[in-house]
């Protein structure tokens, strides 16, 4: 099996050199950081569905979260923001907010002071829509007054890694409510609350114009290391400072890649993976040998949206802007799911290969498909049917069509991935 | 009155229609469920496959001529219906069954099921770029204006002709799904099929012929959903994300593998997203004058925006109060 991952990964270096030779430089170097970046996500669902065998169809809602994160905390601060009523205003607004959980728990607790059954239903509903009032009142001018003074809170103008700490630390946060509200449920009931909490994360930040300019998009987002204007202002050529510039962020997300995925291959080997896979396999036994499955399934879906939280912030660092209109299901949901399915579910080598795998097939099917198209139609021609019509928009689709093909070759051929988990049995 | 009218417009009518939409979806992914035990998720794509065949049907009519009382959307619609059908055996019969054959857990399916979405989307794409299209871009969606024979009552009740058409259309599938269900031989070996597969196929039921039977009704009416989905707005590629969500949300809050439970849940959700985002001021207007102070002018309960995140809500409630949905769905 380690022979076949070796060859499965010298002819991956192979594919990249390849490109490489094709695309340029400058182009490798900007996949290579997006697909280290995928790589770091596809270990996190790795985590949640290889180790813990929990179905999250939100990953989309994850790395949302993770490009607000560090959206919020490393662009500049906006001034007349904070010398406005806004932050007044907006702590009013989670006073209420404060105020609204407080009736909320209240409600919930008063079956203490006596209120059972159907009128604790009754004082439980009242208070969730006398919280849900309390807070819009607050709220709402709040919103209309931040978006025509000052436009939006705009950053806190710190480091971009911290960012990026934070990014993991909210998406932790949502986490933890989905799981807690999720957990419980059943296979293909938890893939279609996760897909909808997702799909609630992406109509937030695409309206909350206040808080994430919506569709107007921020930028420029700042990076940890020099971008390639620093270091044209040093005197380094235009051509040559994007392959430094980008040699430098890859650096950084390699070094955090490569740190997260030690600890995650430790913890598979460990008895914490060990249970992990117990509880996959059997939650029943697993259960019954005085293992809190619960607990346990939270805390590996914690773990793995925080590793989304950071990727997704991640990437959006590198890209410099955050948009939250440009967040797709196809491209930040399935994409990573055919990434671990591919690669292997439940191996990390399996997830990363995977992972670097299907994103550079990704982002070359489109020149491909271009080039196909292109050589189809120069045939055509000559065979006087007419050439095809707006190849470009056409082969801009084709990705769509090749994950759909790849995925289901796959699961038809290689059901359990092309490095698959080894699965150790003492006789 | 005038008020009432207006509410009785926007939300009862159109909480009629897309009730109608998410029922004829729903139906389909609760009987795909009941049946092969898997969460379809294709299905919105296969609406979208629907909603695109009878508009290139609709095209040819046109193109040769044909007129008809009815717009074309609706005239072509049992052809379109017919070649879902088929393309849904097809893509039982290429995805599905060799993964069924093998033994693959349903989550495999769920897998396969994503791989079906992108290959639909992608081919949709490939052929139809990503612009929207109308089946009204050549005739006039006609109006129909009913005036209340009340006094000082200016507005008229408003609806088109398809929403007239698409719910009548609701009507007939739903009774003629009912009298098959209920009155056929293989209508009940489909309902023994949901309840206990097992006990159905050793009791001699062709749980083959039941399969295909499944993928021709709920490939149908997908492509059914899908068309009047086109109708009543317009025809886009990914129309799919937008609909996959409450469609399954109906059919979790109608129960899983409940045929009646699924329009149940599509016609609540229908009318959950219409009154949440109905502005309810305006039913207060009327009072303004009785008053002493001044009413607020926007009371929706969630701004137009959100109207996708009603239909979660109540997935959720429904899921914490009763997991199996209002009508007692299967649990696998």
């Amino acid at each position: 099996m380690t022979q076949r991952a070796l060859i499965l990964f010298v002819g991956l270096f192979i594919l990249f050199l390849a490109v490489g030779w094709t695309m340029g430089a400058a182009n490798t170097s900007l996949l290579l950081v997006q697909s280290f970046a995928y790589a770091l996500i596809a270990l996190g669902l790795n985590i949640q569905w290889g180790y813990g065998g929990l179905f999250n169809f939100g990953i989309m809602g994850f790395l949302m979260v993770g490009g607000f994160a560090v959206t919020f905390i490393s662009y500049p601060v906006n001034g007349s923001f904070w010398s406005s009523e806004g932050p007044l205003m907006l702590a009013r607004a989670v006073l209420a907010f404060a105020a609204g959980a407080l009736l909320v728990v209240g409600a919930r607790n008063a079956h203490r002071v006596g209120i059972k059954g159907g009128w604790k239903t009754v004082l439980l509903i009242i208070a969730w829509s006398a919280a849900y009032m309390v807070y819009r009142s607050q709220i709402d001018p709040a919103v209309k007054y931040i978006e025509a003074n000052a436009g939006w809170v705009g950053g806190l103008g710190l480091h971009p890694v911290l960012g990026w700490a934070f990014g993991g630390l909210l998406a932790a946060g949502i986490a933890y409510i989905v799981g807690r509200i999720c957990l419980g449920l059943r296979t293909d009931y938890l893939a279609i609350a996760t897909i909808g909490i997702s799909e609630i994360i992406r109509a937030l930040l695409k309206n909350m114009d206040w808080l994430t300019r919506g569709t107007l998009t921020v930028s420029p987002i700042p990076w940890p290391t020099p971008v390639p204007q620093d270091l044209q202002a040093q005197g380094i050529s235009i051509a040559n400072s994007f392959i430094v510039a980008r040699l430098g962020y890859l650096a950084i997300v390699i070094v955090i890649l490569a740190l997260i995925f030690f600890l995650v291959q430790r913890a598979y080997g460990g008895p914490w993976g060990r249970m992990m896979r117990a509880i996959r396999d059997n939650h029943i036994a697993a259960a019954s040998m005085g293992k809190n499955v619960t607990a346990r399934q939270l805390e590996i879906f914690i773990l793995g949206s925080v590793m989304m939280g950071i990727g997704g912030a991640i990437l959006v660092s590198f890209s410099q802007i955050y948009d939250p209109g440009a967040y797709q299901p196809i491209n930040h949901t399935f994409l990573i799911w055919v990434m671990v399915i591919v690669g292997g579910a439940g191996n990390n080598w399996g997830a990363i290969f995977g992972a670097l795998l299907i994103y550079i097939t990704w982002m070359i099917s489109d020149p491909v498909a271009q080039f196909v198209f292109n050589s189809i139609s120069v045939r055509t021609s000559e065979w006087g049917w007419g050439a095809i019509p707006e190849i470009q928009s056409r082969a801009s689709q084709m990705r769509v069509l090749v994950l759909g093909l790849v995925i289901t070759v796959a699961l038809r051929f290689a059901p359990r991935g092309l490095i698959p988990e080894v699965v150790k049995r003492e006789a | 009155m005038n008020e009432f009218i207006f509410f009785f417009n926007n939300v009862l009518i159109s909480g009629v229609v897309l009730g109608s939409i998410y029922a004829v979806g729903a139906i389909g992914v609760t009987l795909i469920f009941g049946i092969l035990r898997f969460a379809h998720f294709a299905h919105g794509d296969m609406m979208t496959m629907g909603g695109f065949i009878a508009f290139l049907l609709a095209a040819a009519c046109a193109a040769l001529g044909i007129v008809a009382p009815v717009p074309t959307g609706f005239l072509v619609l049992p052809i379109a219906m017919v070649i879902a059908a088929i393309i849904a055996l097809g893509i039982d019969k290429g995805f599905y069954a060799p993964l069924r054959k093998r033994g693959a857990k349903p989550v495999t399916l769920l897998i396969a099921s994503i791989g079906v979405t992108l290959i639909i989307q992608g081919l949709i794409r490939l052929f139809f770029g990503s612009g929207s299209y109308s089946f009204f871009a050549t005739e006039i969606k006609q109006l129909i204006r009913i005036p209340v024979p009340l006094p000082d009552v200016t507005r008229t009740i408003n609806f088109t002709q398809p929403q007239l058409l698409m719910v009548v259309c609701t009507v007939i599938v739903v009774l003629a799904l009912h009298f098959f269900l209920t009155r056929t031989r293989l209508g009940k070996a489909m309902r023994a099929m949901a309840d206990n597969a097992d006990l159905a196929q050793v009791s001699g039921i062709n749980t083959k012929l039941v399969v295909r039977v499944t993928w021709i009704i709920a490939g149908a009416l997908a492509c059914m959903a899908g068309t009047m989905l086109a109708l009543d707005v317009s025809l886009k590629p990914d129309l799919a994300f937008n609909i996959v969500l409450p469609i399954f949300a109906a059919a979790i809050v109608g129960g899983l593998g409940q045929a009646y439970g699924a329009i149940a849940g599509g016609f609540l959700i229908g009318f959950a997203e219409t009154l949440a985002i109905f502005n309810w001021a305006i039913l207060l207007r009327p009072f303004k004058d009785f008053v002493p102070f001044a009413l607020p002018t926007d009371l929706a309960v969630v701004p137009t925006e959100y109207k996708l995140t009603v239909a979660f809500v109540i997935l959720v409630i429904v899921l914490l109060w009763r997991p199996t949905g209002i009508f007692k769905g299967a649990s696998t």
